[in-house]
């Protein structure tokens, strides 16, 4: 592994041409409660149990990014793993073997809290029986430093909805809001219709979108696609992460829905995680995207 | 049959020309199973209506093709009935929109529609 780095030292790359993404649109009068700048990191994608051309370094890929987070010369106050833990399997010992072999590894991360969302990998086959014995509730909310989290389960129904009980808790949770409080959504599958023709959307995401804009400050991280991805739903920012086993093409740039190759003169390209600095003031984003070294 | 269903056939129907007298319905039998459809590929006319027989062999799968806004679930033991009638010629793709085990992202087949 490569030398201990700030976060500010991390390679900065984004969709934009190389950039920092700096996401908050929406910069009303400060926040009620007093808040502080913090920084998450998101890991998606890891799908844990996969064998393949595409990634011949998939028992070592996780492990390099766990090792590049305890780099840091400053933790991040948490790491959020947005789905696809797993890559799945029909054989319901084997789906938990692959869990508990995970959250193993995961437990090397030198960082005071790790949030979990399930994927379709992980939960669309047993309606996240499996996911919850090991990494506990499929949607969930947190508060930290004046921001509200909401973890939304898009996936534990094998036709990706979020259902309608889901649903009238997000109503409910996001009404007791103050409209100050900058709300950051933790998914799966995109909200919005990205590409419905490669399962690239969620069923009933609309409603989910319709509810979240009666909230002025919301920002919404994803995964499922596999590579960065910036898109607006009215203020809505939704900014989906790359993966840590595959990349995938760009959407509908390709007849089918096939990862990209690995190249072996630049292994592990298109692999990464990302570093999210939150100013709870703003409801801003600075969004850093870190490569995965060889 | 869903009111989804029926929505978006009345789409489709909406296309086709209105002087033509509508033929009678075809019937086409399409078995799902993991993780491909049968027939993969399936011929269509313009203006012809068509009732799709879905059937599941094995587990819950899906129906979906995006571009025509038309979806169903495919359910073990029953047929699922998707009428349509083509307005426009052309290849449209549906997959299954069911998450149904390790080759789903896979699971996929098309329409061709012909003047």
């Amino acid at each position: 592994m490569g030398p201990t780095i700030s976060r500010r030292d991390f390679a900065r790359l984004s969709a934009f041409g190389g950039a920092v993404f700096a996401s908050g649109l929406w910069r009303g009068a400060e926040a009620a409660t007093p808040a502080e700048e913090f920084y998450f990191v998101q890991l998606s994608d890891l799908h844990w149990g996969f064998e393949g051309p595409p990634n011949p370094e998939a028992k070592t890929t996780l492990r390099r990014a766990i090792a590049a987070v305890n780099a840091m010369a400053s933790p991040p106050d948490f790491v959020v793993f947005t789905g696809d833990l797993t890559h799945t399997t029909d054989d319901d010992a084997e789906r938990r073997r692959r869990m508990a072999e995970v959250k193993a590894i995961i437990a090397d991360l030198n960082v005071k809290d790790v949030k979990f969302l399930a994927g379709e990998h992980d939960a669309s086959l047993d309606w996240g029986a499996a996911f919850k014995e090991y990494f506990g509730a499929t949607h969930y909310t947190f508060d930290h430093k004046g921001v509200h989290f909401i973890a939304l389960d898009n996936v534990s129904d094998p036709g990706g909805k979020i259902g309608q009980e889901q649903l009238d808790w997000l109503a409910a949770d996001l009404a007791r809001q103050p409209k100050a409080k900058p709300v950051v959504v933790l998914t799966h599958r995109p909200l919005f219709d990205l590409y419905p023709q490669w399962d690239w959307a969620t069923r009933d995401g609309a409603a989910a979108i319709e509810i979240l804009l009666t909230h002025p400050k919301v920002t919404v991280f994803y995964g499922h696609i596999h590579q960065e991805n910036h898109f607006m739903t009215g203020p809505i920012a939704h900014h989906s992460a790359k993966s840590l086993i595959f990349a995938l093409p760009a959407p509908g740039s390709t007849p089918k829905r096939t990862p990209v190759a690995w190249d072996p003169a630049e292994p592990f390209r298109g692999l990464g995680y990302r570093s999210i600095e939150a100013d709870p003031k703003t409801a801003a984003y600075e969004l850093t995207e870190v490569g995965i070294k060889a | 049959m869903k009111p989804a269903i029926i929505a978006a056939a009345l789409l489709c129907l909406l296309g086709v020309a209105a002087s033509a007298a509508i033929p009678p319905e075809r019937h086409v039998a399409i078995k799902a199973t993991r993780f491909f459809y049968s027939p993969a590929r399936i011929v269509l006319k313009t203006g012809q209506p068509v009732v799709l027989e879905l059937t599941a062999l094995d587990r819950l799968h899906g129906f979906d093709i995006p571009e025509l806004h038309i979806r169903a679930d495919i359910l073990p033991g029953q047929v699922t009935e998707v009428r349509l009638t083509p307005a426009k010629a052309g290849t449209y793709e549906f997959h299954c929109d069911n998450f149904c085990g390790s080759g789903h992202e896979t699971m996929a087949a098309k329409i061709v529609v012909e003047d």
